[in-house]
């Protein structure tokens, strides 16, 4: 219960920094991105500021043996370089830079009642559902021990 | 043209940082919010699925902290056709499922956590979203 309210207010809080840093409007997000237009470098202070934050918070939070509200902390333990990771992370950049919305900037934004952040929401699901599909049919005819579990970063 | 907004994009993002030092302190849990919303896709039958949902919940509802301290909402202005949204979208679920994270997961988290996975999917992530809206706007012209 008490971890469900804190996963609640965290969500809340990371919500609030989207909105208010602009990382919830494609118009600002595209205009990052355009450094040889209308460039708006607003976006840079989003990445410093939780960057900053989350760099120090983290290691203080790493001092502790264990998180308050559970039995571990849950890292991603990768850490191969692999055309998977690339690949997608290619395939999301050129999605971002088509719609402005990334997955944080999208939710918090739902609520306006707007149609394009349910096209994207669709959009993403779509997306999800195709990956998982396409994995969970190739790791039936992969050797056993091919298909690892990848560990969700993002 | 949108307005340059250093001081309020910095308060923004630390609220940001503040959410994901939050989550790992409580829960011991990365703030990626793809990969919250894929585990929330599947079927609910682990015990994560009800924090994710209450993250989502909280996500979702965060406007109305807004309306209550500021009175009015930010803008949200879409340049981008329905059709493309559509697209985009799509392009973006397959990403970072493929690639195991988004600006949160990679950009934020796992940067804070100096994590190589995660410092090259931001760069690469970055750099074609750069070349993605320099094409669209400048060589299609759109």
């Amino acid at each position: 219960m008490l971890k469900t309210f804190g996963a609640f207010a965290a969500g809340l809080i990371f919500g609030t920094g989207i909105l208010l840093s602009g990382m919830g409007n494609p118009a600002k997000v595209l205009n990052f991105f355009d450094l040889a237009g209308t460039w708006d470098p607003s976006l840079m202070f989003v990445m410093g500021g939780a960057l900053a934050v989350t760099f120090i918070g983290y290691r203080l939070v790493f001092q502790m043996k264990r998180p308050l509200l559970a039995a571990s902390f849950s890292l991603p333990t990768s850490t191969v370089l692999d055309a998977r990771l690339i690949g997608g992370a290619a395939i999301f950049g050129i999605g971002w830079g088509i719609a402005g919305f990334c997955p944080g900037g999208l939710l918090p934004v739902i609520g306006y009642g707007q149609i394009e952040p349910f096209i994207m929401l669709g959009g993403i699901l779509t997306g999800m559902i195709i990956v998982k599909a396409v994995t969970a049919s190739g790791s039936k005819t992969a050797p056993a021990g091919k298909a690892a579990p990848r560990p969700a970063q993002g | 043209m949108t307005e340059f907004t250093p001081l309020m994009s910095l308060a923004g993002g630390a609220l940001i940082g503040l959410a994901a030092v939050a989550l790992m302190g409580l829960l011991g849990r990365i703030a990626g919010i793809n990969g919250i919303l894929s585990g929330l896709i599947a079927l609910p039958n682990s015990s994560d699925w009800a924090w994710r949902a209450a993250f989502v919940l909280g996500l979702l509802g965060s406007p109305l902290i807004v309306l209550m301290i500021a009175g009015t909402l930010p803008a949200l202005s879409v340049p981008v056709s329905p059709i493309m949204i559509g697209i985009g979208g799509v392009l973006v679920g397959i990403g970072t499922s493929l690639g195991s994270g988004c600006t949160s997961g990679h950009g934020v988290c796992g940067i804070a956590r100096l994590s190589k996975r995660s410092i090259a999917a931001t760069l690469t992530f970055m750099a074609t979203a750069l070349i993605t809206v320099f094409v669209i706007r400048h060589v299609i012209g759109a």
